[in-house]
């Protein structure tokens, strides 16, 4: 329970259905702030307040879990490692994967309980055993992409009780007439981390700032930057390159090289990508190995994209119908068939 | 989930529930208009109903009624003390124990670079070999009399020897003796002591420091002055009265009460010892009847008390929470144990409502929510 409208709504509809239900929020900070500011961050001690005044309204036990330890190394420290490599990384998802839906998960499964229930928007559905990751009815807050690392026996002990049929407008009202005050509170966006939605300084504070040049595809020296890791593939605001291309269209971060603190700059038509190689793949429900048709998300609230899909063991490659432009390594590619999650990787490699 | 009424209650310490005798004296007076400071006959009534609870409470402490100072609580007296003797002339500086209550240690950060620590023993209770810090330049020292999160009782006769040798001013926070051990301020020879009434069947909001009519405690606070001149604010009338008639009713029962709750201690000390392996209780005689604190080694305290939460018994770390999340006590680590022990560790605090059955319950708990919590600790 983080404290927001969507946690509270889905713990209600628990209670609702007859659950055993113990509200959990989760610290994640080592230092949090007294209020929320804004829409960003979630584990500020105002949002803690929250989550408790909604499972008082529901009449739930509740607690919280430091996980802070955990987050910082396993998802705080992986982001920076992340950027520090070259990559672009998504920390939503990282947190899924490592801590809400495997320290907390297993913590849960410990003490005697049989499943997590979060606010997500996603559907799962049982068939022959197994449990099918899909799509929520709500495509504008459809989930499935963050929670597309989850592996069978995650989601075997996950349950989304906002998932099938609910708009958000909807869960709005609802915690409304359920008396739970804070139907009102906005989304939170951004990273939870990073509060002042500044990450760039965030990341120049954690990794220090080195000259480095901007190189065009020809590798002529276009330009200076404070460090490579400011940057993210696909990025166009922000360069500050100062001479114009000569043909006088906007340039593009194509490429990160952090060895050589180079960022490689050009044309929007350069970012066309074609091909995505993914590795440390995950599947929803088992391996889909050889060539198979389907559909690929490669960021948060992205188009589905028409693809080939070849799985390996180890690695997957994705041939997309039609080219797509700005693919960051280290952002995840997630594998549909139709509305149904298949599997995930990290995108390691794109190509033309 | 069981409702509040059909749980086991082991946080007396905590807070314990209002005795009906308190709670029927309260009623008779919530009702009366009067601000005691007033000086028309409802003002001198609520005056009069002030000044009985004074001396109720005086006679139950071994103190003159004038020596009573009410407070919003313990943390306020001991505030008072702390404070109220860090202008003292020429002495600069102030001894406390290593595992006080945070209303006693918070002052490190008041008055930064003018607090000595007085070390404890693995037991918890003060090595002599520190109390050479105590000096001419120390304005008060102040050592608790139980502590609140073991239990452990301190015999304070070589601190307080230190004490007077310098000329320092002597406090103790007395807020988990009252009640369950003899506490009598005029044989125990401190200048100031603590007490409050939600500890023994009191309401909550009221406490008091007993001091020595010739201290010359510096008010923290400003306004009316109306306790003594060194508290101010409008007096707690019903709360006084309800702290009276509790303190009286624990007293009166002490002895008893004391030795009921002492072998409840000693059966649950000896069924969690027998029946689980990797347990510690922390702290040797002379402890209060009324606590029991055990290291579950191997587990999150927090867990623990999830589980027997679960199970209908309310239990409790002892130590403080930031924003929720239970912290390694600070009690325990001074005693000497790991980060690891002091993660893992439950207090259990007894008073009239616990019986047999009550301790039958938990011991019935505590073997699966050790076992679970051991598990998602891993």
């Amino acid at each position: 329970m983080s404290g927001g409208v969507d946690s509270a709504v889905a713990a209600a509809r628990m209670v609702e259905l007859g659950h055993d239900v113990t509200g959990v929020h989760l610290a994640l900070s080592k230092n949090p702030q007294t209020y929320r500011s804004g829409a960003r961050g979630c584990c500020s001690l105002e949002d803690s307040h929250d989550a408790r005044r909604a499972a008082d309204v529901l009449g739930i036990p509740f607690y919280v879990w430091d996980f802070s330890d955990r987050f910082a190394a396993d998802v705080v420290d992986d982001f920076v490692a992340e950027y520090a490599a070259g990559r672009t990384p998504n920390p939503c998802l990282r947190c899924n994967e490592k801590i809400k839906f495997a320290a907390v998960l297993d913590r849960g499964i410990a003490l005697g309980f049989d499943a997590i229930a979060t606010g997500h928007y996603a559907v799962l559905r049982e068939v022959d055993g197994r449990t099918q990751l899909w799509r929520s009815a709500e495509q504008a807050k459809d989930q499935s992409y963050v929670l597309g690392v989850l592996n069978q026996a995650q989601l075997s002990r996950c349950l989304f009780p906002l998932g099938p049929d609910t708009a958000k407008a909807d869960v709005r009202a609802e915690a409304s007439a359920r008396g739970l005050y804070l139907a009102k509170k906005p989304d939170s966006h951004d990273i939870c981390f990073i509060p002042s939605g500044d990450t760039a300084g965030f990341l120049a504070k954690h990794l220090g700032s080195s000259a480095g040049d901007f190189v065009d595809e020809q590798g002529v020296v276009v330009g200076s930057h404070a460090g490579s890791h400011a940057f993210t593939v696909g990025q166009r605001r922000g360069l500050h390159l100062g001479v114009p291309a000569d043909d006088g269209r906007p340039r593009y971060v194509l490429g990160i090289e952090p060895t050589t603190n180079t960022v490689t700059v050009g044309p929007h038509e350069a970012l066309a990508v074609r091909r995505i190689d993914g590795i440390r793949p995950t599947w929803a429900e088992a391996e889909v190995l050889g060539s198979w048709r389907g559909l690929v998300q490669v960021r948060a609230h992205g188009a589905a994209l028409p693809a080939w899909i070849e799985g390996r063991t180890e690695s997957i490659t994705v041939l997309l119908d039609d080219a797509t432009h700005g693919i960051a390594p280290g952002q995840a590619v997630v594998c549909y068939d139709g509305d149904r999650v298949v599997g995930s990787a990290t995108i390691a490699a794109t190509a033309r | 989930m069981a409702t509040v009424s059909e749980r086991d209650y082991f946080d007396h310490a905590a807070g314990a529930p209002l005795v009906e005798v308190a709670r029927a004296a309260m009623d008779a007076v919530w009702r009366l208009p009067g601000n005691p400071s007033s000086l028309h006959t409802a003002g001198r009534s609520a005056r009069r109903l002030l000044e009985e609870s004074r001396e109720t409470l005086a006679g139950c402490l071994g103190a003159h009624p004038t020596e009573i100072v009410f407070t919003s609580g313990g943390t306020e007296a001991n505030n008072l003390a702390l404070l109220g003797a860090s202008s003292r002339p020429g002495r600069p500086r102030l001894a406390i124990g290593a595992t006080e209550h945070p209303s006693v240690t918070g002052v490190i950060e008041r008055l930064p670079g003018r607090v000595d620590v007085l070390a404890v023993d693995r037991d918890g209770r003060l090595q002599t070999s520190g109390l050479d810090v105590i000096t001419e330049r120390t304005a008060l020292v102040s050592t608790m009399l139980v502590n609140n999160e073991t239990g452990v009782a301190q015999p304070l006769e070589q601190v307080l020897a230190a004490a007077r040798a310098a000329d320092a001013w002597t406090h103790t926070d007395a807020v988990q003796a009252f009640g369950h051990l003899p506490l009598d301020f005029a044989d125990l020879g401190v200048d100031a002591m603590t007490v409050t009434a939600h500890k023994l069947g009191g309401p909550v909001g009221i406490g008091a420091l007993v001091v020595r009519r010739d201290l010359a405690l510096a008010a923290p606070g400003f306004g009316g002055g109306q306790e003594r001149k060194v508290r101010s604010g409008t007096a707690m009338v019903a709360l006084a009265v309800g702290f009276a008639a509790a303190a009286r009713a624990a007293v009166g029962d002490r002895e008893t009460e004391a030795a009921r709750l002492g072998v409840l201690r000693e059966r649950l000390a000896a069924g969690i010892t027998d029946s689980i392996v990797d347990v510690m209780v922390n702290g040797t005689a002379p402890v209060s009847p009324a606590v029991l604190n055990v290291t579950f080694t191997g587990c999150r305290a927090d867990d623990l008390l999830l589980m027997l939460d679960a199970a209908g018994l309310d239990c409790s770390t002892g130590s403080a929470c930031t924003a929720g999340v239970h912290q390694p006590s600070e009690v325990l680590l001074a005693m000497g144990r790991s980060e690891a022990e002091a993660s893992s560790s439950l207090r259990f605090s007894f008073g009239p409502t616990t019986d047999d059955a009550a301790i039958d319950r938990l011991m019935a708990a505590l073997p699966q929510a050790v076992a679970r919590a051991r598990a998602a600790a891993l």
